[in-house]
């Protein structure tokens, strides 16, 4: 069994690799004509191949990443500051609950038609969905976080000398923290959804806008193309959280 | 360091409270849980709202917020910041206050060798053990220089060994650095050992504050009896020095030995679990034995309480329920007891006890 174990850490990268050769075998069995619909995985890395050398995928994946990261920033920052004062304050908690328990389960991609209208087509349009969508867990989950924190904390630290802005700052904002990150994760895979969805419908760049374009064209390495990229970038960010959460939180957790 | 004084105070189970702790005292609060400890702590530190008033020095600090009472506060579970290192655990309360760096740096490091924890300095809460985590603990509530220091129950998460040795150690440091200190416990034991005076909680009022002599020897009256485990105390008519350390007391007409410098035993106590009983004659030296009759049983959770009418005295042992059951003590029976030497307590009265 020695080998078994050796092999482990391996293991993940073991898969894919037999699950990619099977998809080239599959395809080379040439069991759909002309091999249209299903181009094999070494066609599928040629097509990205010429996409990345002519800049055309660059030029649409900029465009994503841009709106991705405009979006999930503002979104996160303004989930975060009023789920702080939500937590830390009851008279706030009280006041804005009902508003956002009312919004909060309305399917963000629902208001893409009034943001057409209100927004128009253009860049805020995807920024304002990502912003909607990135809005409501980091929102939930800092509030969760901040009410969390053991009164005690917040008992000591006052005994010590420590203002409410200071214990907020030094104590309850930390201790918080891992909750706060859970909410940023989940942003992460809801900005490229929403994102992926409005390129889709409304706008004439971006991953979204790629894949819409070639369907029409029926280029169904250029879609498989874009479902890779759309695959990475989406693994990337959720692991640049969780990387970002440990180099935060880890030495004292 | 002041001298506190807690007047009329009123919050959840506290009823009218009124209590003087002197400057530089290290005052215990003793009582069963729930009779109001923490909450009194919680009034003096400011982090509830209360009825009544906390004098310090003759001002009243009622409307001074917890953060600026200038209070050392040790609590229960210690609360260490789980995300701060030793030494900026230490460190927030000078930070809070905004000293300059160096000043910060120079106490806390002042504080790490008052505790013995400089080697412990970047480490994390959870590398801890549990009586480094009271140390640092400990540091943090010292460090900001407070005028009053609060303990709640700061030693009972911890094993017995680490317990002793702390508890001695704390009474050095809060002798050492003179700061008016309470110290809330429910462990009879402790308290006798670490207080200046001890004042004993139930149900919300406060039924005794003397010296833990004193509470043992006089309690006040049945609460406090009860809660020290309700001692036999008998008054010594007279007594001998047989040889050094060795005297006997002669208490309503019994010969009693006791274990004790000095010749002038006032009082002997003993708990009721330290009087053994028998119902024929014990062989061995007839020392500390004595016979009487039984006339009065009480049964109390898992044990029997049986008093004897020894000579003029009334003795109460205590004996678990099986071997009261297989002595078949009735009232009225003639029984034997043997008091267990090592375990009586004598207060001599030439120790100038100032009583209340």
């Amino acid at each position: 069994m020695r080998w078994f174990k050796r092999l482990r850490p391996g293991w993940g990268l073991l898969s894919i690799v037999v699950f990619l050769a099977l998809w080239e075998l599959l395809a080379r069995l040439n069991l759909t004509p002309g091999q249209i619909l299903f181009p094999s995985f070494s066609e599928v890395v040629e097509e990205l191949y010429t996409l990345a050398a002519n800049g055309v995928l660059g030029e649409h994946f900029w465009a994503s990443l841009v709106r991705v990261m405009a979006g999930l920033t503002a979104g996160s920052l303004a989930g975060i500051m009023v789920g702080v004062m939500m937590g830390w304050r009851d008279t706030m908690d009280k006041a804005l609950n009902p508003i956002i328990s009312m919004l909060y389960p309305i399917p963000p991609l629902g208001w893409l038609p009034l943001l057409m209208l209100w927004v128009g087509f253009n860049e805020a349009l995807p920024i304002t969905i990502i912003f909607i969508a990135s809005f409501f867990p980091v929102l939930y989950n800092t509030i969760t976080g901040i009410k969390g924190v053991d009164k005690d904390y917040i008992r000591v630290a006052r005994t010590l000398g420590a203002s409410d802005i200071k214990i907020l700052a030094t104590v309850v904002m930390p201790l918080a923290l891992p909750n706060i990150f859970t909410g940023l994760r989940l942003n992460a895979g809801m900005a490229w959804r929403v994102l992926i969805a409005a390129e889709m419908i409304a706008i004439p760049t971006g991953i979204g806008a790629l894949m819409m374009q070639s369907m029409s064209l029926i280029r169904i390495d250029i879609i498989i193309v874009c479902l890779i990229v759309l695959a990475v970038a989406t693994f990337s960010f959720d692991r640049f959280f969780g990387f970002l959460e440990r180099r935060v939180t880890a030495r004292w957790r | 360091m002041p001298h506190i004084e807690i007047k009329n105070i009123g919050k959840h189970i506290c009823r009218d409270v009124n209590l003087e702790i002197f400057d530089r005292e290290l005052l215990v609060l003793l009582g069963p849980s729930g009779a109001g400890k923490t909450t009194l702590l919680n009034v003096i530190s400011g982090l509830t709202d209360y009825q009544g008033s906390v004098v310090f020095d003759g001002v009243p600090i009622d409307r001074v917020a917890a953060s600026k009472r200038g209070i050392g506060y040790l609590f229960q579970h210690l609360v260490l910041f789980p995300h701060l290192d030793v030494v900026a655990n230490i460190a927030y309360g000078l930070k809070a206050r905004k000293l300059p760096e160096s000043q910060i740096e120079a106490r806390v490091g002042e504080l790490l060798k008052l505790t013995r924890i400089s080697h412990l300095s970047s480490r994390y809460p959870k590398q801890l053990s549990g009586g480094e985590k009271q140390r640092v603990a400990l540091a943090r509530a010292l460090a900001h220089w407070p005028k009053v220091l609060l303990l709640d129950e700061p030693l009972s998460s911890l094993d017995l060994q680490t317990t002793k040795y702390l508890r001695t150690e704390l009474k050095q440091l809060q002798k050492e650095l003179g700061i008016t200190t309470i110290y809330v416990t429910h462990d009879l034991d402790e308290a006798g050992e670490i207080a200046d005076r001890i004042a004993i909680i139930s149900d919300g009022s406060i039924e005794q504050v003397a010296q833990p002599d004193e509470v043992f020897f006089y309690p006040k009256n049945k609460a406090v009896s009860d809660f020290i485990g309700a001692p036999n105390i008998l008054t010594c008519d007279y007594c001998r020095e047989l040889e050094h350390g060795v005297v006997e007391a002669n208490c309503g007409g019994l010969p009693i030995i006791v274990a004790h410098e000095g010749n002038s035993v006032e009082r002997i106590a003993l708990l009721p679990r330290d009087i053994y009983v028998s119902d024929s004659w014990p062989p061995g030296p007839g020392v500390n034995r004595f016979s009487g009759t039984i006339n009065d049983i009480q049964y109390v959770d898992d044990s029997v309480r049986i008093g004897v009418e020894v000579g003029q005295n009334k003795l109460v042992a205590e004996v678990p329920h099986h071997v009261f059951n297989e002595m078949s003590l009735v009232v009225g029976k003639e029984v034997y007891l043997i008091l267990k030497l090592r375990r009586i307590k004598a207060y001599d009265c030439r120790c100038d006890h100032s009583r209340q």
